[in-house]
């Protein structure tokens, strides 16, 4: 079956086609061209497709599109505030965080998600918060310096 | 000169990657595009008796299915990369007609309207097979009467490798100390986090396909797609897409997916787009890393190397992809130590798994972990620290160019280029502050914990040849333009590579781009592998921006009137001597020289077209080499080790760009530490994989990855000019072997728990005299020297996961 | 990896809930959270006919209730709300601990709490410590409702006293009595990672100190949470001394007998089970070990 759902992402609505089946990774990447969020692994271990749905970071792998009807979505392509990079961004880049750049947009889901949640205090807390992420290319200190780094601007 | 290289710039590819704007593979807008399945093997070894395509032609959404036989004019063996001339080669075909040899091979492929569609296809397609006999280990492959991986090879052993210096046997007889081990390294993958994909669009109107591909080496993909196909190379564009999602080795490889999907969409006529699932990548992309050593080495009072024999055994997988993996091994074996005789003798296996081929490292892991495991066993036999063992064998800094007596890779002797071992160690001892680790080992003991210290030191064959390849040009803009043939995979070449041009010309960076990968472009390249494109591409780059640098000089000297010699540059315009009343902007130097009139003759002395071209072939290898030293608690009552601190000593001679090199060393690292620890695609005995998800195959966290002190030493290669070694790799390369390290002498302080000195532990941290373990020799005549007494727990494998750090303290007998 | 077709259904009320698991029974399969099913859907291990997702069966089900002597926990609470639940925390700390092993957040940010005892994998946390708390699982089709016990719940691998056209509704747990403590020990390779083997253990010490009941059960040892009664045995009538961890340890032990696999053979997952019951006992008993 197929039917229309709506939700909306990154505060814009969208109305589209959705067949029952569908993941929701699927019908940001396919319905909407909304390409930034991306499947690794397509069973929920490797968080590349990690968004925030109602505030809560979860797997789009794992949901089905239908599920998200009526949902408000965040992805990676609203994070940037008025074309500029926000400061988790900043702090990747700052501490290059990224290699090959796949994987970056689950992490900064998770990590925008974590941090509203409140301040990351030390090196253990950010190991914690982005180890429901893989990361082939960095060794993930630049991401622990910028999880550490955006928590104290954001929290002091 | 502009001091861009050696400054850590900020990565240029970040900000589309941050914002969601990368542009993968399946990120491409390809209107209309098909989607591709392929059916594979569940059987690791079977015939093909029929295949039975009629109810998935039937299918919702289904527009073609093809077998192997349905795709005869593709059905050619892919050639092996690297080829050896005793090599018993057994076809590797695109689709296989007749048998099938791992699980996960094609056996057919579903075109559909999307990729739902084909995978329902895919359940559709009837196939019959017998099943036949498997083989999953090279112990397996090796075995009298074994089953043979191949119905029609006459054996399973691919290829001897043998490499000889001195004479080994003989040194060993006569060595006053002999010890031999034997290692084991299992199986690993490369886990890209984006998968392999390939998408083709054929143009009818210019017989032109146009094929994008994640792959690491798109000059190489072209190439063999020409011969298959019988096409004309310039009729084939292959782009690596701008940003791919990681390689590590396996999108170095060529597969038969990448000739089937450009040829389906010629057949159709219709854009095709085939993205590899995480379920297909466990099964189908090609893997690395397994291997046996038997390794004996002689070696005199004071710890002095005299002569080293290593016996390996190389699971090549499925079929020969290419040599490289296993010959890099062997060569890998003596590291940065002065060996007088030196015997390896390996033998690649058929097996019933999925090929293998490069994953960062590269056979080098290996061949580090049974000669570095060897270095603290003779430290070990002698009471020595193992420290100084290493110390007492390493080349030293004035012997370079240092031949080690057998032959690399590339065909070269074996010739360390440059390096400087003994800083490299002492430094990264202390940057680990050793003394007092050792200290604090003692007192940990003492508190009855089991903390371990190991070392693990290497060098690394890097910078191969042939050729790399940049072409440059000032384009209609003013800009200028940099187009590599290599292809990236998240380094950031086009930083990296802009840093380069701009040293070079003399220009600012912001006046560069940089584009990489599309055969479109350039015309000949090689590809992103073996630690390679800085010290190859670097120094093309470096070459054609000089010669840019004269072209453009000597431009603006004709329209300023002066000499070539008198042009500065300052941002986009070419000066006399800085004056900027007198200048010209580099665009207005690309409308004259490069727009030109339409007709009319150029101005009296310029030359016409800005570009240039230059390729950097190597004389042969460059070596990187590094020290690694590790310090873990071991629980022996779970299994579970935890790392407490690490420190890589690095030399890869000039850096470009510092924090760049930082991030390989670290990223290989955290590959290094699941190669140590976790990593495992375990394979039962029918050749069924048993580790296909995430779930069972434990790719590292940022829990499991400790954070990593770095210490790096520079000392240049002569052989390119910009003084560049790889970095790729060395973060990788010894970490199973120190872990491993670490991990034995972590559990050396049960040795006499319930044994000889009943229950108290060994507080100094030393062997107590007549405490020494000793390995028995096979075949040692002498028994008083093989005298077997109760040992530690010994560490023979790689991953070290709870389960192997369990049985090895139960085996040991506590 | 994409799921094989289904029929998608979304009641908005229990009953309509129910209605539909009544009329396709074998062919429904329900979702919650989706964190177990949804992988096996993608990976083509599970195939369903009719997908019955229960998220919308109304807000009452989305959190944890704390009445008089009694936890409930119905079928839409996340693994999330009731880690973070600061009553359920005051009475049953054990889900605190517990709960940060279960996989990431983002998985307990979806994952329910019934749903994990539903899909009843032999490794998972959430079962193991439902077996040592004093819970009731009630469920409910359209033919009625019924309860049973944690013993009676999980009755094998992915197999519970579940028919196919019942739901769990909810968990139900009595607040246990004064002087009860419980730990939760786990070994993962690593973090997040289903348990190689997980301990949970519960016991109520007098005033005196000498314990009066106690509870244990092990993850990953048997194709259910396996409760190691002659270990409770020993430590029941002691004061957890360490003559009697060592006691539990040994019986624990020689109770289990678990199967090998490629993650850890059978003799480390034994030995496995008495350090995290020795573990867990000495938290109990106040030691930091």
């Amino acid at each position: 079956m197929t039917d229309n759902i709506t939700v909306t992402v990154n505060g814009k609505q969208h109305t589209a086609t959705a067949d029952d089946r569908l993941t929701l990774a699927d019908f940001l990447r396919e319905k909407l061209r909304l390409t930034g969020t991306h499947l690794g692994c397509e069973h929920g271990v490797c968080g590349a497709c990690t968004i925030i749905v109602d505030g809560s970071a979860v797997r789009s792998c794992l949901m089905l599109a239908r599920q998200a009807d009526g949902a408000e979505l965040e992805t990676v392509e609203g994070l940037a505030e008025g074309g500029k990079l926000n400061r988790l961004q900043q702090a990747f880049k700052d501490n290059y965080a990224l290699q090959c750049g796949f994987c970056t947009p689950g992490f900064l889901m998770s990590v925008t998600a974590a941090l509203r949640e409140g301040p990351v205090r030390d090196e253990d807390e950010a190991r914690d918060v982005l180890s429901g992420n893989i990361c082939r290319c960095t060794g993930y200190q630049g991401l622990v310096d910028a999880v550490l780094e955006t928590s104290k601007e954001m929290h002091s | 000169m502009t001091g861009t290289i050696g400054a850590s710039v900020k990565r240029r590819e970040d900000d589309r990657l941050l914002t969601g704007r990368g542009r993968y593979l399946d990120d491409l807008d390809l209107p209309d595009a098909l989607a591709i399945a392929f059916l594979r093997s569940p059987h690791a070894h079977a015939k093909i008796n029929s295949i039975d395509v009629d109810e998935a032609l039937q299918a919702p959404g289904v527009v073609a299915v093809y077998r192997g036989s349905d795709l005869m004019a593709i059905h050619k063996p892919l050639a092996p990369k690297v080829q050896h001339p005793m090599l018993k080669e057994l076809p590797r075909y695109p689709i296989p007609c007749e048998e099938v040899h791992y699980v996960g091979e094609p056996v057919a492929v579903v075109v559909a309207e999307n990729r739902y569609l084909a995978e329902d296809a895919l359940e559709l397609i009837d196939v019959d097979y017998d099943v036949l006999p498997a083989i999953s280990s090279t112990a397996a492959a090796l075995a009298e009467g074994a089953p043979l991986a191949h119905s029609d090879a006459d054996s399973n052993v691919a290829v001897t490798l043998t490499q000889r210096c001195g004479d080994a046997e003989a040194a060993l007889n006569s060595a006053p100390n002999r010890l031999s081990g034997e290692f084991r390294v299992m199986r690993g993958g490369g886990h890209s986090m984006e998968a392999r994909a390939v998408a083709a669009r054929f143009e009818p109107a210019t017989g032109q396909v146009t094929v994008w591909d994640t792959t690491q080496s798109p000059h190489y993909a072209r190439q063999q797609l020409s011969m298959i196909y019988e096409m004309a190379e310039d009729d084939i564009r292959v782009i690596a897409p701008p940003d791919v999602g990681g390689g590590f080795g396996p999108k170095a490889q060529f597969y038969g997916e990448e000739v089937v999907v450009p040829w389906v969409a010629m057949l159709l006529g219709r854009t095709v787009k085939w993205v590899e699932d995480r379920q297909e990548n466990f099964v189908s992309a090609m893997m690395e890393r397994g291997q046996t050593h038997r390794i004996e080495v002689g070696f005199d009072d004071d710890g002095k190397l005299l002569a080293v024999r290593d016996h390996i055994e190389h699971d090549q997988g499925a079929y020969c992809a290419g040599l490289q993996v296993p010959s890099i091994t062997t060569s890998t074996v003596p590291g940065p130590y002065k060996i007088p005789n030196i015997h390896t003798e390996l033998y690649a296996c058929y097996t019933n798994m999925v090929p293998t081929s490069s994953v960062r490292g590269a056979g080098r892991p290996q061949a580090v972990f049974a000669m570095e495991r060897m270095m603290d066993r003779i430290a070990e036999h002698l009471d020595l620290d193992p420290a100084e063992v290493r110390r007492r064998n390493l080349i030293q800094a004035d012997e370079f160019p240092y031949r080690v007596g057998i032959t690399f890779r590339d065909g070269s002797p074996l010739t360390y280029d440059s390096g400087d071992f003994p800083a490299l160690l002492e430094g990264t001892l202390d940057k680990l502050d050793y003394e007092r680790c050792k200290r604090e080992r003692d007192q940990a003991r003492a508190e009855g914990r089991h903390v371990g210290i190991g070392i693990a030191v290497y060098v690394e064959g890097c910078g191969l040849g042939p050729y790399e390849g940049a072409k440059l040009r000032l384009d209609n803009r003013g800009k200028i333009l940099v187009t590599l043939a290599a292809a990236g995979q998240g380094q950031g070449y086009e930083t990296v590579y802009a840093q380069i041009a701009a040293e070079a010309i003399g220009v600012d960076m912001d006046l560069i781009e940089v584009v990489t990968g599309d055969t479109g472009r350039i015309p000949f390249g090689q590809g992103t592998f073996a630690s390679r494109i800085t010290a190859t591409a670097g120094p093309a780059v470096y070459n054609a921006g000089h010669q840019l640098r004269e072209r453009l000089k000597d431009t603006a000297a004709h329209l300023l009137g002066c000499a070539p010699g008198d042009i500065e540059f300052d941002g986009d315009r070419a000066t006399f001597a800085g004056d900027a009343e007198k200048s010209v902007s580099l665009q207005e130097i690309a409308r004259v020289a490069n727009i030109g009139k339409h007709g009319i003759t150029l101005p009296k002395g310029i030359k016409p077209a800005i570009e240039v071209s230059s390729y950097f072939a190597p004389e042969r290898a460059a070596y990187a080499s590094g020290a690694h030293a590790a310090v873990v608690e071991v629980d022996p009552d779970t299994g579970g080790v935890k790392v407490l601190k690490y420190v890589i000593g690095h030399d890869c001679g000039n850096v470009i760009n510092p924090r760049l090199v930082d991030g390989q060393v670290i990223g290989g690292f955290a590959h290094g530490i699941g190669n140590a620890l976790y990593e495992e695609p375990v394979y039962d005995a029918e050749g069924q994989p048993q580790a296909a998800s995430y779930l069972d195959y434990t790719l590292v966290s940022a829990a499991e990855v400790p954070r990593v002190e770095l210490f790096h030493l520079h000392t240049p290669s002569p052989l390119n000019p910009l003084g560049a070694k790889g970095a790729g790799e060395g973060g990788t390369i010894p970490a199973p072997a120190a872990i491993a390290n670490a991990v034995e002498d972590a559990l050396r302080s049960i040795r006499h728990r319930g044994g000889v000195e009943d229950g108290r532990p060994d507080h100094s941290g030393k062997q107590p005299p007549g405490g020494r373990a000793r390995h028995r020799l096979e075949g040692d005549a002498d028994g008083a020297r093989s005298a077997t007494i109760q040992r530690s727990p010994r560490i023979d494998y790689a991953p070290v996961t709870p389960h192997r750090v369990a049985t090895a303290v139960r085996e040991a007998g506590h | 990896m994409k799921p094989g077709r289904f029929t998608y259904h979304a009641p908005r009320s229990l009953d309509a809930a129910l209605a539909l698991l009544a009329e396709h029974g074998d062919e429904a399969k329900v979702l919650a959270g989706g964190q177990s099913l949804v992988p096996m859907l993608n990976f083509r291990l599970a195939q369903v006919d009719h997908l019955v997702d229960i998220n919308r069966i109304g807000p009452e089900f989305a959190g944890p209730k704390v009445t008089g002597d009694t936890v409930t926990i119905p079928a839409l609470v996340r693994q999330r709300v009731l880690e973070r639940s600061a009553e359920v925390a005051a009475v049953l700390p054990v889900f605190a601990a517990a709960l940060p092993q279960v996989a990431h957040p983002q998985i307990r940010n979806r994952g329910t709490v019934c749903g994990s005892c539903a899909h009843a994998d032999p490794a998972a946390e959430l079962p193991t410590v439902m077996s040592v708390v004093d819970s009731t699982f009630r469920i409910a089709s359209a033919r009625g409702t019924r309860e049973v016990d944690a013993a009676d719940f999980f009755q094998f691998h992915l197999t519970t006293a579940l028919e196919p056209d019942e739901l769990l509704t909810e968990v139900a747990i009595r607040v246990p009595q004064p002087g009860t403590r419980m730990a939760f020990k786990e070994f993962a390779t690593r973090r997040g990672d289903f348990a190689l083997v997980a301990v949970a253990a519960s016991a109520t010490v007098d005033e005196s100190g000498t314990v009066t009941a106690c509870r244990i059960a092990a993850a990953g040892v048997a194709p259910t949470p396996q409760r190691l009664h002659d270990a409770e045995a020993v430590v029941i009538g002691s004061t957890v001394d360490d003559e009697a961890i060592a006691a539990a340890e040994a019986a624990a032990s020689a109770a289990v007998d678990p199967t090998g696999d490629i993650h850890a053979t059978a003799e480390h997952r034994r030995r496995l089970t008495a350090v995290l019951v020795r573990r867990a006992l000495a938290e109990i008993k106040g030691d930091q070990s």
